[in-house]
């Protein structure tokens, strides 16, 4: 860690709507909340999400494999699943490399 | 709604004919916007598309500053550290030193992870 700056979390964000566009704390929460439903709702139906600027939101689906229990060494097989990743924008990447 | 700017719709088809990935539909920052002023009328369109700048920007400046951002039931966002490692000019072969940096990295969140698979 080069600096300790704490954990972002949905209550700074409506915060800094409050702050930035003057709209009303519950109403501020409601939009935060709103905006992380629609993004839920797209990749529940199988969309990616594209946010120009910050990067996407990628579901990618896993073949089923074989894993192993890290404790007993026992062989079991993981089902297929739909995993979601998070590729940065090439901009973003930029202002989180220089630091 | 239906307002695309021409811009807009281009660069949605544009997204679409490349099609990355096994998925080829994807909502893009304008689709967000309209679905966000779809359930909040009582916003100016301008109003709504600055809620989801300012969203984005909050977040980005977290990490930029080395901070991490938690949104239970979709997911985490941090940076780790990579160091520096001798990478290779792919056009050439030549070895080129890659410098140490931050990278961001996202942990979709449990209920995210099963919303994705449920049946």
């Amino acid at each position: 860690m080069m600096r300790s700056v704490g954990t972002l979390t949905r209550a700074d964000l409506a915060e800094a709507i409050n702050r930035k566009l003057g709209f009303s704390r519950a109403e501020s929460l409601d939009l935060v909340e709103s905006v992380l439903a629609h993004m839920c709702e797209a990749m529940g139906k199988g969309e990616n999400v594209k946010i120009s600027g910050f990067g996407s939101f990628i579901l990618r689906d896993k073949k089923e494999r074989i894993g192993r229990n890290p404790k007993t060494g026992v062989e079991v097989p993981i089902t297929p699943r739909r995993v979601m990743t998070f590729r940065a924008s090439q901009l973003l990447k930029e202002r989180i490399a220089k630091g | 709604m239906g307002r695309h700017a021409p811009g807009q719709e281009f660069a949605r088809l544009a997204d679409r004919a490349v099609g990355r990935g096994s998925l080829e539909n994807a909502m893009i920052r304008s689709e967000l916007v309209q679905a966000l002023a779809k359930d909040n009328p009582e916003l100016r369109a301008d109003e709504v598309d600055r809620v989801v700048d300012i969203f984005f920007e909050e977040i980005a400046t977290r990490l930029a500053e080395g901070g991490r951002v938690e949104l239970r039931g979709f997911g985490a966002f941090s940076t780790r550290e990579r160091d520096a490692r001798m990478g290779r000019n792919p056009r050439t072969g030549e070895p080129v030193p890659v410098p140490a940096k931050r990278v961001p990295y996202f942990k979709p969140g449990k209920e995210m992870r099963e919303r994705l698979n449920e049946d």
